[in-house]
């Protein structure tokens, strides 16, 4: 655990680095970006807490089960997504043109409707919070082993 | 100092290797041979997948079979990390 003034402006900065992510994650389709990059964005983020804080204090709140069935449900998300449209292809896009997430924006520079994209956003989401829950169980079981500490269950 | 000359040796062998795989598709001009596939991707993936973000389209709609297995490997990893370290701990209370 480092020293009051880190901790404290770790506290601060989280609030703005979970907000980016989940802006660059929900805007994938629309924006540079999408699940992976914006999952990246918020694991730095758990990654700034496990220095400012030791990996005990943060195991305490970052349950591995709770993180286990996060990336489980996103996965399943993906693939369910993928496999809906299979009456054409598998992973159609099949939500164009339907009223969720449905309405087609202009060929070429247009200022951008979030109401668009199809099945992208929501794989966006779902791959958004694969790589949300792996990558912080992976970091945090890597802390929680170099301290000597064991994995909870 | 015979490992040091082996090792000189696979590393020559390996540089040999990448810069005669990479230099040939580096020394031909830009764009050629030309491709079809971007064209239609830029002209045609705003209209069919209503996506602004056309990398985006591609990653996941024209190519999400590629995605598919690029979360598979994540997946795949994040498991293999959390066994390997679980059964470790556990060796080493039973011995």
């Amino acid at each position: 655990m480092l020293t009051k003034i880190v901790r404290t402006v770790a506290n601060q900065l989280i609030v703005f680095i979970l907000i980016f992510g989940l802006y660059v994650i929900a805007h994938g389709h629309l924006t540079p970006g999408g699940g992976f990059q914006g999952g990246a964005v918020i694991v730095s983020g758990v990654a700034m807490l496990l220095v400012a804080f030791s990996s005990q204090e943060l195991k305490k709140s970052l349950r591995e089960r709770v993180l286990s069935i996060m990336e489980s449900s996103g996965a399943l998300i993906f693939i369910t997504l993928a496999f809906i449209g299979i009456g054409t292809v598998f992973a159609y896009n099949f939500l164009v043109g339907t009223p969720i997430f449905g309405r087609i924006p202009p060929t070429g520079p247009n200022p951008g409707d979030f109401w668009t994209g199809g099945v992208v956003p929501l794989m966006n989401l779902a791959v958004g919070l694969k790589v949300v829950a792996g990558l912080s169980a992976v970091v945090l079981a890597l802390a929680l082993f170099a301290g000597g500490e064991e994995v909870e269950e | 100092m015979k490992r040091q000359v082996t090792g000189l040796i696979v590393l020559l062998v390996v540089v040999a290797f990448l810069v005669l795989g990479v230099l040939p598709p580096i020394m031909r001009d830009f764009g050629y041979p030309p491709s079809d596939m971007d064209d239609y991707i830029i002209e045609n993936a705003q209209e069919e997948t209503g996506n602004n973000n056309v990398v985006t389209s591609v990653v996941f709609d024209y190519r999400m079979f590629d995605t598919l297995g690029e979360a598979t490997i994540l997946f795949t990893a994040v498991t293999g990390v959390l066994l390997l370290l679980r059964a470790s701990k556990r060796r080493e209370e039973s011995s």
